[in-house]
């Protein structure tokens, strides 16, 4: 039961990716991601600091990570509140906190563009932006959104239209693939059980436990693929710093 | 070592209160290494929890929910308003039927500074608002009064008195209490074709006027759903974490589910501890068991409301 999409990609197929970093002159990282052509979701993400200070109620021992979502028009509601405290509570588990403590690091997303997968793609775009801006990092986070239809099959990196049209989706963020941080070889069973965990998920619509678990299985094979171009896209950058340093 | 050896020394010569507000952590590893909790429970079991309905008379429907020591109060009103024109069959429950509010004053937790509104506030009342649609609990087409020309809008605010942690759990436990208790009001036509409600005591003459709802007083609610938070602490998983638990662990799962079985939201927002598949089925696995427990709880204090 193959279900047609309208873009005529496949089930699995992700629409092409686009990142560029280093996009803003004043902030000390920045990066815009963007999914799909011509009609696209694209996010900016700014990433200032660490700033000296936190905030009330954080713990001044460790490093206080503050996100400000801009949705493309109006005013900020429940809903940017909502992904304002799902990407942060994301990039703490992906930041290393404790070597800046009481120190402050605001990353700033505005919505250029929304057509489906928003969260996912500004969750990118923040991993990006963070890693452009040199904030030290554990692992990479690769997310991406997959969509239920009612006969049970499952698509990813759904368009707005796709979605709209959907039982149930769920935004997931996976450990990007262990390879890039350590050499290969090294503590690969340990690697394997890293890869297998999920970093964030959030799920919308009514769907059965099996269905869960399928769209699970999907998503993480899907994110190889993610994580390479993530990967790909931030090396030669960081050659090109290191001769700079040098 | 050298630390731990410190700290484990100091364990046998300081007081346990001075200890565990020095070193919750340890204090709660010591606990969890022998399976029991602070308050003396097992790591999977919830605190107790009691349901009481109709804790606000003025409202249409309400309820007071307690797990453990915290407090939910939660109120239903109905209104009566014009349906959108694309789903004129349908009642609303906000941009057509249901709003739903969290609020979360001052006098809930030493957190919360008076005039600053907590940052978790909005999150909950969003996260219930899709809770409460996408679990098909309400059917929008009981909302409707007459096709397309009234319908009912329910608000529901829910108030968290004292917030010890499992914030999302007890309030959507008492969102789901205050939708079973709701009664729609009486309305009827007025001269002017409006609806109006017709005050209760009115109900012997009604002044010639027709009653618009006479046998339809009750939401039938179809497949609830009932959610349960887990800590996740290395290897651990606790049921129901306190806010104590909730201070010191860093990684939390919500998972709710419908009384017909099917996964409304699984929602992990990070946290440093990654979830296998294991761990997810174990977190669904108490959910289940969980879910039992409340429906009897709930099942029985709308008996009791019955009978009286």
């Amino acid at each position: 039961m193959e279900i047609d999409r309208i873009d005529g990609r496949s089930p699995n197929q992700l629409r092409p990716l686009a990142c560029s970093r280093g996009i803003l002159n004043r902030a000390h990282g920045s990066a815009s991601w963007s999914q799909g052509f011509p009609r696209d979701t694209k996010v900016l993400a700014a990433v200032y600091g660490p700033k000296a200070g936190t905030k009330k109620n954080e713990n001044p021992e460790r490093a206080c990570i503050e996100v400000i979502w801009k949705p493309k028009t109006g005013q900020s509601g429940k809903q940017e509140k909502e992904y304002e405290m799902i990407l942060k509570r994301t990039l703490q588990s992906i930041c290393i906190l404790t070597i800046n403590p009481n120190t402050t690091t605001s990353i700033i997303i505005q919505v250029v563009q929304d057509d489906g997968s928003l969260l996912p793609c500004a969750i990118n775009a923040a991993c990006a932006a963070l890693v452009d801006a040199g904030i030290p990092l554990k692992h990479l986070a690769v997310s991406i959104c997959c969509c239920l239809a009612s006969s049970g099959y499952v698509i990813l990196d759904p368009t707005k239209q796709e979605e709209e049209g959907m039982k149930a989706f769920a935004y997931l963020v996976f450990p990007n693939s262990i390879k890039l941080i350590l050499p290969e070889g090294s503590s690969h069973a340990q690697g394997e059980r890293m890869e297998d965990g999920i970093v964030t998920s959030v799920t919308h619509g009514a769907m059965s436990v099996e269905d869960y678990f399928h769209c699970l299985d999907r998503g993480r094979a899907a994110t190889a693929k993610l994580s390479d171009f993530l990967r790909r896209n931030l090396q030669p950058q960081v050659l090109a710093d290191g001769s700079k340093a040098g | 070592m050298g630390l731990s050896n410190v700290v484990g020394d100091l364990s046998l010569e300081m007081e346990v209160d001075a200890f565990r507000r020095l070193f919750p952590l340890r204090f709660y590893e010591r606990h969890l290494s022998e399976s029991i909790r602070p308050d003396g429970r097992t790591l999977k079991s919830a605190r107790d929890t009691s349901v009481a309905l109709g804790a606000v008379a003025s409202a249409d429907g309400s309820a007071l929910t307690k797990i453990g020591s915290t407090t939910m109060l939660a109120a239903a009103k109905m209104e009566v308003m014009t349906p959108s024109a694309d789903a004129p069959d349908e009642g609303s429950i906000d941009c057509c039927f249901v709003a739903v509010e969290y609020y979360m004053p001052s006098i809930c937790s030493p957190l919360v500074r008076p005039g600053r509104p907590a940052e978790i506030a909005p999150v909950i009342s969003k996260q219930l608002y899709d809770t409460i649609l996408s679990s098909g609990m309400i059917d929008l087409k009981e909302l409707s009064l007459i096709s397309g020309k009234a319908a009912w809008m329910v608000y529901l605010d829910i108030y968290c008195l004292d917030a010890d942690g499992a914030l999302f759990d007890a309030a959507l436990l008492s969102a789901v209490a205050a939708f079973s208790h709701l009664r729609f009001p009486v309305v009827s036509l007025n001269d002017e074709g409006r609806l109006v409600m017709v005050p209760e005591e009115g109900n012997g003459d009604k002044s010639g006027k027709e009653v618009v709802n006479k046998e339809k007083r009750k939401l039938s609610l179809s497949s609830p759903p009932f959610s349960l938070t887990c800590a996740l602490h290395k290897n651990y998983i606790l049921a129901d974490p306190t806010s104590e638990e909730e201070a010191v662990m860093e990684t939390f799962v919500t998972v709710v589910l419908n009384s017909s079985g099917h996964l409304v939201s699984l929602y992990k927002p990070g946290g440093p501890v990654l979830t296998q598949t294991s761990v997810i089925q174990d977190c669904i696995a108490l959910t289940r068991q969980r879910m039992k427990e409340v429906q009897e709880i709930l099942d029985e204090s709308i008996s009791g409301m019955e009978i009286d």
